[in-house]
């Protein structure tokens, strides 16, 4: 669509933009963060200054920035796609070269006030700049090989330089969420059945070379496998996390046993309880229930994504809107499937729940790109 | 507009398809994800909910005992002490800052002691004990037993914490332990989990340091079970720690505190070898300092005294010290010549009181000039002139080569901290350092070791002992560890001609031994301790133009800082020859008169075994050094030993 179009048509603006952001998506996800902050204050126990008073400060300024971005015309953003993905991939470099090394990665740029982690951002700038791709690209070739391989490099090189640092679950984030975009701009079907039967071959891969000189990921990652595939076989140590995150799930019942009377958590059987393994807290202190609730209302943040993409007749804007909506889906999904034990553990955060700066302004950025899409549909 | 509307809208129904069949796949995640929180939290709830309450059983880390440090004959060094202490956990104590104050009445606690329990506190879990004071009296230890009541959280807890009980004797080699510091743990890789523990002391400086791996031994653990606000109910289970091995140094506590306190409050290093296997029995740097002041944390106050000191009381000066070696070089040229050939023990040079060059006067030290002299008698007036004369015959860097030999500009492998490598000029060197082409008044100026010439006291001693005993001894400061000797390898020879070494030691031997020598105030008396040595005074400013006119200014009428290094190396026995000894005294004045003296009374320290007895100086000098050695504050070698203690 051109900007013309935009003019031709109806959008809202000025001070009426007001009425047509969806406010209940921000309720929800208010909502969402207020759980995380109660969750906190329980396990810190009964402290705000240490954890639940500075997310809540952090979800403070990243809202306002968020409202800034939605009033911003969604125009305005595709233009800055190129520019946005161009910075992020820069930083990404930087943090190759000069990060700051964490818990045996690579991943922060410190900047002394604050630190940066450009793999966060480029999970949302990856999903602009497939937006624009697509919204400028002719239908009809959606699916030719050269103009597939296009948006595949723009998916690939900044993910090698994340795999790098190394950050896995991140790495596999991107490419997931790329794909994703890609899938719902039409790409044919057959090119992900091909990448998928690839990906088999690789897995078998990965685990046929475990051990020669040609392995394909590091110790510590085959370790982490080890461990998800059986985590009593060394209960005190990498399988540490997942078996007393099952337990403290587990131990909740029906109902769980009470605001602030986790027993796991509080006697600090959980290690990063405030950051990736927030939720066993929850399901811990409410149980089925409260676990379910906190799933349910990420259904309706989904379902909200997904109905305004599928309103929204601006191809930039709705498969900017499904970018959004399967980036944050990735993150809630990973992150259960682990602390469940369901899958490995590769350190993705749950969104709005876990500490951290972050993930949470990156998920505030987005969604305030998906607002700004929603405020500015033509109608 | 760009697209046809159909195809637009066409494209904008694929999406839609795509968008719905995507949300499918979500909500399918999302029921699956819901199906396995019911099979956790309701179908295997109560199996769960049993593990949950043998949850309550935690794991502690105990630290181990480190490996005591011993001198050779098995007397300690470094050794445990038990230590009172309390310790607060915030899970016990819940309003910290209020048990703090309570707990000040009873224990000496200031505002910093406090700011600093509440950061760590805050920075760990909350059942990890934070050490609140230390090193406590019984008094204060059993009153907080006894107000335990209104103390929620707060232990009373015996732990073990380094002592030093020679103290300043060997702070400079041994070091000292300190709790691990945020750089600490930086500098590691993947830091073992024992030094998180708050307050845990690892080794911050020499052996402590170098030697840390050996001290520190393995964490032990101890499964106890803890009620719901996480207090101690009871022990479970307990692994002991491997405590670390006892290191047993080269080094003779008594000879280590006899040179230390003969140095008395100069600016000195002195170093005592055993020149056939490089058994080191004393270095000694002074001034010294408690190193127990740094395990207890030392005050501001203190440390900035320390600092400030002109006379460097941190340094380790036996191995940090770099001075020009001055007339001790010689030995260096004179093993240069021979080995090359430019000279025989027969050559003779005459020396007229300068050396002529270019028309560039190069002065010896005595204005009118030694004579003919052939190398024993050169390096028994320590004749400038001839050395100049010779250095020119072999060039510098084959001076420099003989300099590594004899163990000089070179990093010594010994567990200390801030080795020196000194420095050997060549013309190379010389043209990378300053980008300027080497000049013949330099290799002049080297030859008697002044200008780029540097070396420490650990070298000039190893050079002594190489030259004593005809091998490439290397100095080692580790005898044994966890009661196992370790090995060492026979030396090789040094590759240089029997009568050629012999001249050397001759001429060594006359410095002291001849009555014209240089250093003949300073001989042993006694016939079978027989000393051999070398002088040297180094100078550490350049004399002016002015000077060299009016003469040279008397030493003593300078200020400290610019007056001579004396330095002095030394071996004994003259025939068989047993330890090397090299003392610098910085700013001290002539070697022969300053340094020669303590070197003296080192070796017969260590040769007799005993105090030096008068009996074996000169007879004029018997009274004075009888008064002096009477005044020595010596430690008490039973004494001062407290009990040691092992856990």
């Amino acid at each position: 669509m051109s900007f013309l179009e935009y003019r031709v048509k109806f959008a809202p603006s000025g001070f009426a933009k007001v009425f047509y952001v969806n406010w209940g998506l921000y309720l929800l996800i208010t909502a969402a963060a207020a759980i995380g902050w109660l969750m906190l204050y329980s396990i810190s126990g009964g402290d705000l200054s240490m954890w639940a008073g500075p997310q809540m400060k952090r979800y403070g300024v990243g809202l306002a920035i968020s409202l800034a971005m939605c009033f911003t015309p969604i125009w305005f953003w595709r233009s800055m796609s190129g520019a946005a993905y161009a910075l992020t991939f820069f930083l990404l470099v930087v943090v190759h070269f000069f990060g700051s090394v964490g818990m045996g990665a690579q991943r922060w740029i410190d900047l002394g006030f604050v630190r940066i982690q450009p793999s966060e951002f480029m999970k949302v700038s990856l999903i602009m700049v497939l937006a624009t791709y697509y919204d400028w690209l002719d239908d009809r070739r959606t699916s030719r090989p050269l103009w597939v391989l296009i948006p595949v490099l723009l998916i690939i090189i900044p993910t090698v330089l994340v795999i790098l640092e190394p950050n896995l679950g991140t790495s596999l984030m991107l490419i997931v969420a790329g794909a994703a975009v890609m899938f719902a701009a039409g790409v044919s079907l057959w090119y992900f059945a091909a990448v998928i039967a690839l990906i088999g071959g690789a897995v078998a891969g990965i685990f046929l070379l475990r051990g020669t000189p040609w392995q394909l990921i590091h110790d510590y990652q085959y370790k982490r496998i080890d461990t998800f595939l059986d985590p009593s076989a060394d209960p005190l140590g990498a399988g540490y996390n997942i078996l007393q995150a099952k337990i403290a799930l587990g131990s909740g019942g029906l109902t769980g046993k009470g605001f602030m009377q986790g027993t796991q958590s509080r006697l600090n059987f959980l290690p990063e309880k405030h950051t990736d393994f927030i939720f066993t807290t929850l399901g811990e202190e409410f149980g089925f229930v409260g676990a379910v609730s906190l799933l349910a209302l990420y259904a309706m943040i989904l379902i909200f994504l997904l109905w305004a993409a599928m309103q929204n007749k601006d191809r930039f804007s709705s498969l900017l809107l499904i970018g959004i909506a399967s980036n944050f889906f990735l993150y809630l999904a990973v992150n259960l499937a682990m602390v469940m034990g369901m899958a490995p553990v590769v350190g993705v955060p749950l969104p709005f729940l876990s500490y951290g700066g972050s993930a949470t302004l990156v998920l505030l950025l987005a969604f305030g790109l998906a607002q700004s899409a929603i405020v500015h549909r033509l109608r | 507009m760009r697209r046809p509307v159909r195809d637009s809208e066409d494209s904008a129904r694929k999406i839609n398809r795509r968008a719905l069949f995507m949300g499918g796949c979500m909500a399918a995640t999302m029921a699956v994800l819901a199906g396995r929180m019911r099979y956790l939290g309701v179908d295997q709830s109560d199996e769960y909910s049993l593990l949950a309450e043998q949850n309550r059983v935690n794991i502690q880390l105990i630290p181990p005992a480190r490996g005591l440090i011993l001198d050779r004959n098995g007397k300690l060094i470094a050794g445990n002490e038990q230590n009172y202490r309390v310790v607060i956990t915030r899970e016990g104590a819940g309003d910290v800052q209020l048990v703090l104050n309570r707990l000040s009445h009873l224990v000496p606690l200031n505002e910093t002691d406090m700011a600093r329990v509440l950061k760590d506190v805050d920075r760990n879990p909350s059942f990890v004990p934070i050490p609140v004071a230390d090193r406590l009296s019984w008094e204060e230890f059993s009153g907080i037993s006894v107000n335990a009541p209104a103390l929620p959280g707060v232990t009373p807890d015996v732990g073990l914490s380094r002592v030093y009980p020679r103290d300043t004797d060997f702070a400079h080699v041994v070091g000292y332990v300190g709790p691990v510091s945020e750089r600490d743990l930086a500098g590691l890789e993947n830091p073992a989990p024992l030094l998180r523990i708050p307050k845990f002391q690892i080794g911050k400086i020499g052996v402590e340091k170098w030697q840390e791996d050996v001290l520190r031994g393995s964490a032990g653990n101890r499964k106890i079970e803890v009620n719901h606000v996480g207090r101690v109910m009871r022990e479970l289970d307990r692994t002991e720690g491997k405590a670390g091995a006892d290191l047993t140094l080269t080094l003779d506590a008594d000879v280590q505190n006899f040179t230390q306190v003969r140095l008395g409050d100069q600016s000195a290093a002195a170093i005592v070898m055993d020149v056939q296997n490089g058994d080191i029995i004393a270095a000694a740097s002074a001034p010294s300092f408690n190193p127990n002041l740094f395990v207890r944390g030392i005050a501001n106050a203190d440390y900035a005294k320390l600092m400030e000191n002109d006379h460097r009381p941190l340094a380790n000066k036996v191995v940090q010290g770099a001075y020009p070696p001055g007339s001790t070089f010689k030995i260096v040229t004179a093993l240069a010549a021979l080995a090359d050939g430019a000279i025989d023990t027969n050559t003779t040079v005459n020396c007229p009181g300068y050396l002529d060059y270019g028309g560039r006067k190069f002065h010896c030290w005595k204005s009118g000039g030694h004579g003919k002299l052939d190398l024993i008698g050169a390096l028994t007036h320590s004749c400038d002139v001839f050395f100049y004369e010779v250095a020119q015959r072999v060039g510098i860097d084959k001076m420099a080569v003989m300099g590594k030999t004899m163990g000089l500009g070179q990093r010594l492998d010994l567990p200390m901290s801030a080795i020196t490598e000194g420095n050997l000029p060549t013309k190379e060197w010389k043209q990378q350092r300053f980008k300027q082409d080497w000049r013949i008044g330099d290799t002049i100026n080297a030859a008697i070791g002044q200008g780029y010439v540097l070396a420490s006291p650990l070298q000039l001693a190893v050079m002594a002992a190489r030259v004593a005993s005809g091998r490439l001894v290397q100095p080692r400061l580790i005898k044994a560890i966890g009661g196992k000797e370790v090995a060492i390898a026979d030396a090789p020879a040094l590759g240089m001609e029997t009568s050629q070494l012999a001249a050397v030691r001759a001429g060594m031997s006359g410095v002291v031994n001849s009555q014209r020598g240089t250093g003949y105030s300073a001989r042993i008396a006694n016939a079978s301790y027989l000393m051999a040595g070398k002088s040297g005074t180094s100078q550490v400013r350049n004399i002016s133009a002015a000077e060299r006119e009016t003469g040279v200014v008397g030493n003593n009428d300078l200020p400290w800082k610019q007056r001579d290094h004396a330095l002095f190396v030394a071996f004994a026995p003259v025939e068989a020859p047993r330890y090397a000894v090299a003392v610098v005294v910085e700013h001290g004045g002539g070697g022969s008169g300053v340094a020669a003296p303590i070197a003296r009374d080192i070796l017969l320290r260590v040769l007799t075994g005993a105090m030096p007895d008068p009996k074996d100086y000169p007879a004029d000098q018997r009274a004075r050094i009888g008064a002096m050695l009477n005044d020595l504050v010596l430690r008490n070698p039973d004494g001062t030993q407290p009990d040691q203690i092992k856990a």
